[in-house]
């Protein structure tokens, strides 16, 4: 298989053939965050063009077909309108915060967006905490929220930020308590090694029933995390019109929008390395052959592929279930998927303590 | 008791609604598309006969139409899109007087199409056809003349 390190040791070396050692890591940190940049644009503008598609199939519509072929450039030029459009400030809205709130969400996001490991030898960010500081970094979004719907100087723009950080607190809970449920089953915290651990078996097979359930509570609780439907009342177009972005326009508006749609990403990346094995190709223990063709399909592939199943469920949650009330939303966290979670790390840690696993 | 019953009950029916909900929309998901792509389609496309679409004359193959300028569309007509002119002409055997259309103008610009013309014809000399491309230029190309003598 394919070593990406192969390609990254290359520049380095190349780099340091005719530059000092600082200098060549500097512009290697450049290269790097050049990369993910792009990265995080093209995959922001697949993501509203899957987004539009898939939405409209589910609702026996066609979607867009008119700009390019198959309207593959309509989110390009959906950009161009944004990045044209001018920016608006409010009156009696606190200027900087209104300002600093969008720069803090794309931050949170991106820094997320980096800890990923892609393919094989194509990780970033990767230290023995690496899924505790994923976690980290994708909680600082709230606080971007929480200031745009506190400066907007508008009233539903509060609520809306305020409904999304009660919200995102609740569910951060059930999101950490499934990853540390995958955590204890693979015994390291390291983006890396949670995935070189499944080339015998994804950890859905190895750690069958527990973590089947953390899969379930994980995606459910992701996308309330990104704030989607059916967990999309901090937007609740019908009664906020637009919840905490209200007031935002042109690029600011669109740093929102591109964050809510990267960090859907982020949360399918994360389920497919902790469930499906990362950029892990399917093994058979037992089945040489068979191993030996999944192999050489490039990793990359592996990983984009199992991610955009997890996005097309967390559509597919979307476009099916009505939205909840925010009772609703807060019994179904404190009252369902936490006590479920809490049981099933207790089964999750019996069947690792008496090895029950494959 | 009867509350701990009632939590695992209402878990296990929301749990399976929530899956024939998806199971549903899945389905829908892979039915066929019903957009009509319109310009593409142009030769292909089914427009529902009764369709308002313009206000047309029928003639048969001699070129005659029904119309005997009686002027009751004219009348019914709430927006006054329709005027006919007419001429009184005398039949020289009977020596009877006799109303004959000259020109049937009808402004497509101003129609609603309420179809209250057509309901008020007695002889069922107007109808609307289901051609619905209308956009032309200007708006003196909107007002027809819908008999052809």
């Amino acid at each position: 298989m394919f070593d990406f390190a192969v390609v990254t040791q290359w520049v380095d070396t190349l780099l340091r053939s005719f530059l000092p050692d600082q200098a060549a890591l500097l512009v290697e940190f450049l290269l790097v965050g050049l990369c993910l940049l792009t990265a995080y644009a093209l995959i922001a503008l697949a993501l509203i063009y899957g987004e539009r598609k898939i939405c409209a199939w589910f609702q026996c519509r066609l979607g867009p077909n008119r700009v390019g072929p198959y309207g593959l450039i309509q989110p390009v030029a959906d950009m161009i309108k944004m990045l044209i459009k001018e920016l608006i400030d409010m009156n009696h809205s606190d200027k900087f915060l209104f300002r600093v709130a969008p720069f803090i969400v794309i931050i949170s996001s991106v820094l997320a967006f980096g800890c990923i490991p892609f393919a094989k030898g194509l990780e970033i960010l990767d230290f023995n905490v690496g899924i505790f500081f994923l976690l980290a970094v994708s909680s600082i979004g709230i606080v971007g929220i929480l200031l745009a719907g506190w400066s907007s100087n508008n009233k539903f723009s509060l609520i809306g930020a305020m409904r999304s950080g009660a919200q995102m607190i609740s569910y951060e809970l059930s999101i950490g308590l499934t990853i540390l449920t995958m955590v204890v089953l693979s015994g390291s915290m390291q983006l890396s090694t949670i995935v070189e651990s499944q080339a015998n078996g994804w950890f859905i097979f190895t750690g069958h029933i527990p973590a089947f359930i953390a899969f379930v509570i994980y995606m459910i609780a992701g996308t309330a995390e990104t704030n989607r439907g059916p967990f999309d009342l901090p937007e609740a177009d019908s009664e906020l019109t637009a919840g905490y972005h209200t007031e935002y326009s042109g690029i600011q508006f669109g740093f929102f929008y591109l964050a809510e749609y990267l960090n859907m990403f982020v949360v399918a990346a994360v389920a497919t390395t902790l469930f499906w094995g990362g950029w892990m190709p399917l093994h058979i223990p037992g089945f040489d052959n068979f191993n030996m063709i999944m192999d050489y399909i490039p990793s990359l592939f592996w990983f984009i592929g199992k991610v955009a199943v997890m996005i097309f469920i967390i559509m597919w949650f979307k476009w099916t279930f009505p939205r909840l009330r925010i009772d609703q939303l807060l019994r179904l966290e404190w009252k369902y998927l936490l006590p479920i979670n809490l049981i099933n790390l207790m089964l999750m840690v019996l069947i690792v303590v008496f090895g029950l696993h494959f | 008791m009867n509350s701990i019953k009632e939590y695992f009950v209402s878990f296990y029916k929301g749990l399976k609604s929530l899956l024939i909900g998806m199971k549903v929309t899945l389905r829908i998901f892979f039915r066929k598309k019903t957009t009509e792509c319109y310009p593409e389609n142009r030769e292909t496309l089914v427009i529902a006969e009764r369709f308002r679409g313009t206000l047309t004359m029928p003639h048969d193959a001699e070129g005659n139409h029904k119309c005997i300028a009686c002027g009751l569309c004219e009348m019914a007509c709430p927006n006054g899109t329709i005027h006919v002119e007419s001429v009184t002409e005398v039949n020289e055997e009977t020596g009877k007087k006799k109303k004959v259309l000259t020109r049937y103008m009808y402004d497509h610009g101003s129609c609603m199409f309420c179809q209250m013309c057509v309901r008020a014809c007695p002889h069922d000399a107007i109808c609307f056809d289901n051609s619905f491309e209308h956009a032309v230029f200007t708006r003196g190309k909107l007002v027809k003349q819908l008999n052809k003598k």
